[in-house]
């Protein structure tokens, strides 16, 4: 069996069970639909040019968790961050993880979707927002979608500023090798209401696992995201990571992309604007080596007048890795005086390393500002000789360019905590001592 | 403490420097004087140890020990410094972390521990003082939109943090005006001793007035043409090169 049959199968025996899942029985019908007409992407559709799923679909994978596992703080403490009070929902092998989550019903409902689904005070929020934003034709959000059960829950309301960040993070462990994870997550901020959110994926296993995730963001009028994605898995972990975010007036999201990990990662960033005088930024640092593959596709839909989107993403590709940068911009008639930048600069370290990167622009307004720019390179040989002959060795000054390079991305980075370990997640991946904090 | 013999150097199969000999002995000033595109930059590169450049011929010791193998970085550990002609533009890397972890990198190669922060800072503050370096300026990204004047006063702080054996200056004193020129010139004096040598790059007689030379070259089409004491120099700056590359 393929992938894709398992997977249908799979869904007989789940859409059978009793669990929260019952509660979106028409959509889940709807979606399995999309999924079993369009089967996994190919690349000959051209969103997935770059990127072939041809040996994940070959891959053995199981939907269902066969053991409970308990895992211990001191195994997973350094893929959580330890020196800032967040709150934590914590998933391991799909499953929720109370031990090591911190959640709160306190002003802000920072919880689990398995628990929206089922409790009659979420209900307005689940109706009003699920499945609203993501998009239904994309086989993998509907295939998501088809197998919805658990996930996180983020419900700030009105005026509500969440002062600490929530950290969402799914661990897979050898106790369930191979498994298919489907998170999904609905993130809701009413009107004025601010959040800081981090989200993991890590596995603990030398063994595959596939995440497919879905995450829905709805950012009500003058509400403010600050998202973080750290994608630094191991090099068997497949992660396909859509993201809608849908955006009202005033609203700013801004989304940093971490991608330093992974066999082969997709990131399907979408903001939605669905009013006037919006602002969204993304940003992203990928820095991968060996085989690892990373592909940023990411679309800002320009609805209304007076918005604006920043994209600045850097690529670092060493040895044979593979990246992709497809930055999708439509301005529609409608969307005057809008203000669009985008700009994706990579170095390739070896002869081998590769980078395919498009900009695509759909503009219908006449009076917009768009501009941007890509640009494919090497480190600068003057400038490796300009700190070799400050008596810093090639690796040091290989390393401290790059990490130059990328240092205009960190910048915007607002949780301290998060900066650090980045910026060491990379002195690492170089395997320099940058020699200084940022 | 340098000794050149007979440097056969160049790039891309374009031989440039066609048998420089040179002799530095610790102490000493020397200026190296002789039109654009004579090869100054070049040797000064070459002796830095850019690896773009390949020596055809003759040999380069430093302290008696041949470095024609060694890399910039073991260069640099060994007390060679250059300012560069034109300094490299690094975005994203202020001038303090440069120079910290220059330092750093410099103490690790002689098995030092990083110098205590405390130290380094003290070190950094009289540093900039003596170059009259403002502290914000230390927080810029280095050299990034500096005037030439500035990246030419931030070539001589980086040298007098690192207090070299050897500090070549390639036209340090381009772009720099009378004021400045005098800090710079003041910067360099202070690393002047028994134990160090200067090599000053240069067109101009004013530096030299205030680095005072114990010997003048001219280099010309890669060759030293012509060798004398600070009165060359004078002769030059009246004359200008014709009557050398006529004879040459
Ligand atoms: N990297 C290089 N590639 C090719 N030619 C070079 C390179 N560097 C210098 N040259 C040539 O070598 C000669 C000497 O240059 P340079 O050393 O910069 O002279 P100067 O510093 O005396 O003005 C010039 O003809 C210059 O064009
Ligand atoms: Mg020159």
């Amino acid at each position: 069996m393929d992938l894709k049959e398992t997977l249908l199968s799979s869904y007989l025996a789940f859409d059978a069970q009793d669990g929260p899942q019952r509660k979106l029985q028409d959509e889940r019908a709807a979606a399995i639909e999309v999924f079993e007409q369009q089967g996994f992407p190919t690349i000959k559709q051209e969103d997935w040019k770059y990127t072939s799923l041809r040996t994940l679909t070959k891959t053995h994978f199981s939907v269902f968790p066969k053991e409970d596992v308990n895992l211990k703080l001191e195994e997973v403490k350094q893929y959580i961050l330890q020196d800032v009070d967040t709150y934590k929902i914590v998933f391991v092998d799909g499953v929720y993880n109370a031990y090591l989550s911190e959640t709160t019903h306190d002003g802000v409902d920072v919880c689990l979707l398995s628990a929206a689904l089922t409790k009659r005070k979420f209900a307005p929020v689940i109706k009003k927002y699920f499945n609203q934003i993501a998009d239904k034709e994309a086989s993998l959000t509907a295939l998501n979608t088809a197998f919805t059960k658990e996930g996180a829950y983020i419900y700030v309301p009105e005026g509500k500023v969440v002062e600490k960040p929530v950290q969402i993070i799914h661990f897979a462990t050898d106790k369930n090798p191979n498994m298919i994870l489907q998170p999904r997550n609905l993130i809701v901020l009413e009107k004025n209401a601010e959040i800081q959110i981090v989200e993991r994926h890590q596995s603990l296993t030398a063994e595959a696992t596939f995440s497919n995730v879905v995450t829905e963001i709805f950012t009500e009028q003058n509400a403010q995201l600050d998202y973080y994605k750290i994608q630094n898995d191991n090099v068997e972990a497949t992660l396909i990571d859509s993201t809608y975010i849908s955006q009202q007036k005033h609203s700013h999201a801004k989304v940093h992309t971490f991608s330093f990990g992974g066999k082969l990662t997709r990131n399907n960033l979408n903001f939605y604007h669905k009013a006037p005088e919006i602002n969204s930024t993304m940003k992203g640092i990928t820095l991968i080596e060996g085989k690892q593959f990373v592909d940023h596709h990411t679309l800002v839909h320009h609805a209304q007048p007076n918005s604006e989107s920043h994209q600045d993403y850097k690529g670092i590709y060493a040895e044979n890795a593979t990246g992709v940068f497809n930055g999708k911009i439509i301005v529609e008639k409608e969307a005057q005086k809008t203000n669009a930048f985008q700009q994706n600069n990579n170095i390739l370290m070896d002869d081998k390393a590769s980078i395919n990167t498009k900009p695509q622009l759909e503009i219908f307004a006449d009076d917009v500002k768009c501009s941007h720019g890509c640009t494919i390179g090497q480190l600068d040989e003057d400038a490796l000789f300009y700190l070799q002959s400050r008596g810093i060795p090639k690796k040091e000054a290989r390393g401290l360019l790059t990490y130059a390079f990328a240092n205009n991305v960190l910048q915007s980075v607002q949780i301290d905590s998060v900066k650090k370990r980045i910026n060491k997640l990379i002195a690492n991946k170089l395997g320099v001592n940058i020699g200084f904090d940022v | 403490m340098l000794s050149i013999d007979n440097l056969h150097a160049g790039c891309e199969g374009k031989t440039i420097l066609q048998g420089i000999n040179l002799d530095v002995k610790a102490g000493e000033v020397h200026a190296i004087m002789g039109p654009n595109g004579s090869g100054k930059s070049t040797l000064s590169t070459v002796i830095a140890g850019h690896e773009e450049y390949n020596v055809s011929q003759g040999s380069i010791l430093f302290n008696g020990d041949d470095i024609s193998e060694l890399s910039a970085d073991e260069r640099a550990h060994l007390g060679i410094f250059l300012s560069f002609q034109y300094p490299v533009e690094i975005p994203g890397v202020s001038v303090t972390n440069f120079i910290k972890t220059a330092i750093n990198q410099n103490r690790k190669a002689k098995g030092l521990d990083d110098m205590p922060a405390n130290e380094m800072l003290k070190k950094i503050r009289e540093k900039a003082a003596l170059l009259e370096i403002d502290s914000r300026f230390l927080s810029r990204s280095l050299n990034e939109g500096f005037s030439g004047g500035e990246k030419k006063r931030n070539e001589i702080f980086q040298m007098a943090m690192l207090e070299p054996k050897l500090a070549i200056l390639d036209e340090t004193d381009s772009g720099l005006d009378i004021d400045a020129l005098r800090i710079v010139a003041n910067g360099v004096n202070k690393l002047k001793g028994k134990d160090n040598a200067i090599v000053v790059i240069t067109h101009y007689q004013r530096l030299l007035d205030y680095i005072v030379p114990d010997f003048v070259h001219v280099l010309h089409e890669g060759r030293i043409v012509k060798s004398g004491t600070k009165d060359l120099a004078l002769e030059l700056e009246e004359k200008g090169y014709d009557w050398i590359k006529q004879g040459a």
